[in-house]
C-alpha cells in the first residue's frame, strides 16, 4: 500500500515538476497572453527562418504546430482545445469546413500582397472571391517513374500504364478520387465525373490495370519509390519532388490528358483569438521574396507570380511543375460531389481493391 | 446492513464502466447503423452487406483470420510444449513476449524493410540459390507478419495451461503403459484444452478485423472487413455502412464465443 501511494506521489510530483518548467520556458521565450500567434500546418511546410523572421519584424511569437491529414486537422479545429489562429487545409476541406462554419472570412484589406498571386489561381470553384482563403501551395497528380528500371520507356499517358510489360509494376496512392480519376481521365472523361455509366466503365478499366499494380499504398509509396521497390508511382507532385530529392534517378510527369490539380490553403479558422495576427502572417507569407524563400525550401509550386522572379530559372521552367499553359488547362481541381456522390467512387475503389489478379 | 451497502459501493466503479465502455458504444453502433448517408433511417445498410461485395470480404476475412489462427496454433503448441520443459522456462518465455511490447507500426514498418525487393530475406533468397522474389504485398508477407504479431498471444494460455497440468497424471499414463503420442492425445492435450480454446478466441476475433496490416505489408490486395470500416469512418465518413459491418462483426464473434463455450459444457 505504502508502496502504491509512494508510485502515485512521485507521478504527481514529476508531472508538476515538468508543467513547471513548460510554463516557465514559455514565459521566457516571451509566450504570454495576446502576443502569440498559433499556426497549425503540414508537417516539414514552412521555412523555419521565416517563422523567425516574421517574430522578429513584428513582436509576435510564434507557436507553431503540425498535422498530417485534412481529417486530423479539422477534427481537432472542431473539438476547438487550443486557439488555431491559422490552419493549412487542401481545397476540398475548405468547402467541407466552410459548410460547418468552421472559418473566418477574411479582410482583404489587410492583405494587400494578395495582389502578387496569379491570377489563375484567385477566385477557384472551392472559394469564391476568396472569401475565406488564400492558396499556399499547389500541385497536380501524376506519374513518378524510374526511367532506368522501364529500360528507356518513356511515360506520357495515363493509358501507357496499361502496357502489359509493366507487370507488377505500379504503386498507387490509397485515395479514391486519384485512382478513379485516373481511370476517368484515362478514358477522357473528368475527374469530377458523376454519371453512372462512366463512373463504372472506369472501374472495369482500373480492373484490367490489377495485374500490373503492386501494391496500394499510404504515404510509405515516397518510402518504396525511393528505394525503387517499383518503376512506377501514382502520386501528388509534393511527393514526386520529395522522392526525386532522394533518388536523382527518378523522374516525374503529368499525363497529357489531364489530371488533379491541387491547392493548400491558408485559413483562420473559427478557434482564432489574434485575427489580427492572423492576417499580418497571411500577408507575411505572401510578400515576394519570403514566397521564394519557402518554396525554396519546401519544394512545391508557389502560386505567387511575383515570387518566380526570386526563384530559379531552373525550377520555374521545369514543366513538371510549372505545367505549360496547354497541359494546366486540362488540369481540374476536385469539386465537392457531395456525400451520396463520394461514396459511389468509394465504393468502386472498394471493389477495383477486391478485384484480384 | 452495512455490508450489504459497501457491496452495493464496489459495485458502482464496475456498473459504470460497463455501462460507460460497453453498452452505451455498442448501442451507439447500432444507432448509427441504422442511417445512410445522408442521416436517412433506413435499411439500406444492411441490404448493402448482403451484396456479393461485403460478403466476399466477409469470407476473406475469415478465411485469412483461420489461415492466421491455425498456423500460431500449429506453431505455438509444441512451443509452449518445449518452453515448459527448459530450465529456465520464466526468461523463455519473457523472451516471447517482449516483441509485443514495440509498437505494432513500428514492426509493420521494419518488414517493410526485411521483405523489400532489396531487403535482407530477398538477399538470403539470392545466397541460397532460389533468386528474387516478390515478398511484400503478397498473402504470403501478410499471413507470416500478421502470425510473428499474434504468437504471444496464442503462446500464452497455452503455456499457463501447460504449467498448471500436474505431471503426477504424465507419470500415471505412463506406468500405465501409454506410448509417448497416447499420452499426448488421451492426458495432455485434453487437459489443456481450454487455453488452447482460448488462445484461438483472442487471435481470431482480432484478426478478423485487422486493418493496418493490410495496407502496409498486404498493399491493398488483402481487404478484410476491418479495412472496410477503416475506409467508411476516415474517408468516406459513412458511419452508417462502418457501424453496420462493425454490428455484424460483434455477432460473429458473439456466435464464435458462444460456439466455444458451450462445447466446454458438454465435456
Amino acid at each position: 500500500m505504502n508502496k502504491l501511494v509512494r508510485f502515485f506521489l512521485i507521478i504527481a510530483v514529476s508531472s508538476a515538476v515538468i508543467l513547471y518548467a513548460i510554463s516557465s520556458l514559455n514565459t521566457s521565450r516571451g509566450y504570454s497572453g495576446g502576443n502569440t500567434l498559433t499556426v497549425y500546418n503540414w508537417g516539414d511546410y514552412i521555412d523555419e527562418d521565416l517563422i523567425k523572421q516574421f517574430e522578429k519584424e513584428t513582436g509576435i511569437k510564434v507557436i507553431y504546430e503540425t498535422f498530417d491529414s485534412n481529417e486530423a486537422m479539422m477534427t481537432k479545429i472542431e473539438q476547438g482545445g487550443t486557439n488555431y489562429d491559422i490552419a493549412v487545409p487542401s481545397e476540398y476541406m475548405i468547402d467541407k469546413m466552410r459548410q460547418e462554419d468552421l472559418l473566418i472570412p477574411l479582410d482583404h484589406s489587410k492583405l494587400p500582397n494578395l495582389k502578387n498571386i496569379d491570377p489563375r489561381f484567385m477566385d477557384l470553384p472551392f472559394d469564391p472571391e476568396n472569401k475565406y482563403s488564400v492558396p499556399y501551395f499547389w500541385g497536380t497528380v501524376g506519374i513518378v517513374y524510374n526511367p532506368k528500371m522501364l529500360h528507356g520507356k518513356k511515360i506520357t499517358s495515363w493509358n501507357d500504364l496499361w502496357d502489359p510489360d509493366l507487370k507488377n509494376q505500379i504503386l498507387l496512392i490509397d485515395g479514391a478520387r486519384e485512382v478513379m480519376g485516373m481511370g476517368l481521365n484515362s478514358l477522357g472523361y473528368s475527374l469530377n465525373d458523376t454519371n453512372r455509366k462512366h463512373l463504372l466503365e472506369a472501374k472495369a478499366k482500373l480492373d484490367r490495370l490489377t495485374p500490373n499494380v503492386k501494391a496500394i499504398v499510404g504515404d510509405e509509396i515516397k518510402m518504396l519509390m525511393a528505394n525503387e521497390e517499383a518503376s512506377i508511382g501514382l502520386v501528388w507532385s509534393g511527393d514526386a519532388s520529395e522522392i526525386m530529392y532522394e533518388n536523382e534517378n527518378l523522374d516525374y510527369v503529368v499525363p497529357k490528358e489531364g489530371s488533379n490539380l491541387w491547392f493548400d490553403n491558408m485559413v483562420i479558422p473559427k478557434t482564432a483569438k489574434n485575427i489580427d495576427a492572423a492576417h499580418q502572417f497571411i500577408n507575411f507569407m505572401l510578400d515576394p521574396k519570403v514566397a521564394a524563400q519557402n518554396t525554396d525550401y519546401v519544394g512545391y509550386s508557389t502560386p505567387n507570380k511575383q515570387a518566380l522572379r526570386f526563384l530559379d530559372k531552373e525550377v520555374v521552367k521545369d514543366e513538371r511543375f510549372y505545367p505549360s499553359p496547354e497541359l494546366t488547362k486540362k488540369l481540374e481541381v476536385y469539386e465537392n460531389l457531395g456525400k451520396r456522390n463520394l461514396a459511389a467512387y468509394n465504393e468502386l475503389f472498394l471493389q477495383f481493391k477486391m478485384h484480384r489478379k | 446492513m452495512e455490508n450489504k451497502l459497501t457491496r452495493n459501493l464496489y459495485k458502482i466503479p464496475y456498473l459504470l464502466w460497463i455501462l460507460l465502455f460497453v453498452i452505451v458504444p455498442i448501442a451507439l453502433v447500432l444507432y448509427y447503423s441504422f442511417f445512410d448517408i445522408e442521416g436517412h433511417v433506413s435499411l439500406e445498410n444492411y441490404r448493402k452487406f448482403f451484396t456479393p461485395v461485403y460478403l466476399q470480404m466477409t469470407l476473406s476475412s475469415f478465411w485469412y483470420a483461420f489461415l492466421i489462427t491455425a498456423i500460431s496454433l500449429i506453431i505455438a503448441y509444441p512451443a509452449a510444449l518445449l518452453l515448459t520443459k527448459t530450465k529456465h522456462k520464466q526468461l523463455w518465455l519473457l523472451l516471447i513476449i517482449v516483441p509485443s511490447w514495440i509498437n505494432l507500426l513500428l514492426k509493420a514498418y521494419a518488414f517493410i524493410g526485411i521483405f523489400g525487393t532489396y531487403g535482407m530475406a530477398n538477399s538470403f533468397l539470392k545466397v541460397i540459390g532460389i533468386g528474387q522474389r516478390q515478398i511484400l504485398f503478397t498473402d504470403f508477407s501478410f499471413v507470416f507478419v500478421s502470425v510473428y504479431i499474434f504468437i504471444p498471444f496464442m503462446i500464452l494460455p497455452i503455456f499457463n495451461s501447460l504449467n498448471e497440468l500436474n505431471p503426477t497424471l504424465i507419470d500415471a499414463a505412463n506406468d500405465l503403459g501409454a506410448s509417448k503420442w497416447t499420452t499426448f492425445r488421451r492426458v495432455i492435450f485434453p487437459l489443456t484444452i481450454d487455453g488452447v480454446k482460448s488462445g484461438c478466441q483472442v487471435t481470431f476475433i482480432p484478426a478478423l478485423s485487422l486493418f493496418m496490416l493490410t495496407r502496409l505489408i498486404a498493399g491493398n490486395r488483402v481487404i478484410t472487413l476491418g479495412t472496410a470500416i477503416e475506409q467508411h469512418f476516415l474517408v468516406t465518413q459513412d458511419w452508417g455502412m462502418g457501424s453496420t459491418i462493425a454490428v455484424f462483426l460483434i455477432i460473429i464473434m458473439v456466435l464464435i464465443m458462444l460456439l466455444t463455450n458451450t462445447r466446454k459444457r458438454g465435456v
